[in-house]
């Protein structure tokens, strides 16, 4: 189905598109139909600035076993910053 | 009459007067013909539509696909446009009406066109077929597996950034003949809200012929995705040529 489930993240950070590095302003987050991926729905990620364009984005599609493995590393790494560094 | 249609991007005129980007398949001949506007899932405006638009082109219909993210970001890609709709909340139910207003009126504007238009749509275009045939004068419309025509959206609370609501107080003004695909197995739309809406229609006098196939379930017409179903896709692209065969012929 298409889920309509968005969430939204205030975002400071760059990214690399089309046509290379570009500052990020918003990210989006949600399970649909992807365009490529080989699934029928995925956890899909948009990291965007909208000031620049619709084309101002880094987009990806990931299978709801990657995106919660992803989402696991991702705090983990985050937990084992020395205090002071993050 | 000539098998030949031509499958090109146009301009229509859309919601509120905007020009908007649009996919079309036209007949190449002069023979009067009916046409149907195609409506894409939430996801955008992508390659496996465009080739449900060149279907019916190859059916004998003018067809015509209106990019509903043009609004968005007009120009983008249209995975980007796409991802810029989405991230304002999806396509809003009036602009999709006014949308489909316009393709209607482009089909009816070719010179070949008998007068007579329905319309389709897959997933989330499958709930906006049924609202745009409840909100504008169409002669047969095509619901596919489209979730939230009856049921219950609540469960997307917390998610604000949607349009979504079931259209319980637009079905009384469901104006053309309705054909209803869905997989018995689909969760949304369930076949408890495919039967609740078999009923509300039955109450209200409406005409209307659904279908669920046993062994598929959501997009089981989508021949790029594990869904696909080539059983139920193959019926059902059968009862759709009949349905608008019927229904848009002059």
């Amino acid at each position: 189905m298409c889920t309509y489930i968005t969430a939204k993240v205030d975002t400071e950070g760059s990214g690399k598109g089309a046509e290379g590095w570009f500052p990020l302003t918003e990210t989006t987050v949600y399970f649909d139909h992807p365009v490529h991926a080989s699934a029928d729905h995925t956890l899909n990620i948009d990291f965007r600035n909208p000031d620049r364009g619709a084309g101002a984005r880094v987009a990806v599609e990931l299978t709801a076993e990657t995106a919660r493995a992803l989402a696991t590393a991702i705090l983990e790494t985050l937990d084992a910053v020395p205090e002071g560094v993050a | 009459m000539s098998d030949a249609f031509l499958s090109t991007t146009v301009r229509i005129t859309g919601h509120e007067g905007a020009e908007i980007e649009a996919y079309a398949a036209i007949a190449q001949d002069e023979a009067p013909r009916g046409g149907v506007v195609v409506i894409h899932h939430l996801p955008g405006y992508d390659d496996g539509t465009k080739e449900i638009v060149r279907r019916f082109g190859h059916l004998g219909f003018n067809a015509v696909m209106p990019n509903l993210y043009w609004h968005d970001a007009p120009g983008a890609a249209p995975d980007d446009a796409a991802a810029a709709g989405r991230a304002k909340g999806g396509v809003p139910d009036e602009r999709l009406v006014g949308d489909v207003a316009g393709a209607a009126q482009y089909l009816r504007s070719l010179p070949n066109a008998n007068g007579k238009v329905g319309v389709i749509g897959y997933c989330s275009g499958g709930r906006q077929s049924v609202l745009a045939a409840c909100s504008l004068p169409l002669d047969a419309a095509v619901d596919c597996y489209g979730a939230f025509v009856t049921g219950d959206p609540s469960g997307l609370e917390g998610h604000p950034l949607r349009h979504i609501s079931p259209l319980y107080d637009k079905l009384p003004n469901l104006n053309c003949p309705l054909l209803g695909l869905f997989g018995a197995e689909d969760k949304h739309p369930s076949p408890e809200e495919v039967a609740e809406l078999e009923q509300l229609l039955t109450k209200f006098g409406k005409s209307f012929d659904f279908h669920s196939y046993p062994g598929a379930g959501h997009a089981f017409f989508a021949v790029e995705r594990p869904a696909f179903r080539p059983e139920a896709a193959k019926d059902g692209w059968e009862r759709v040529a009949s349905f608008f065969g019927k229904h848009l012929s002059a």
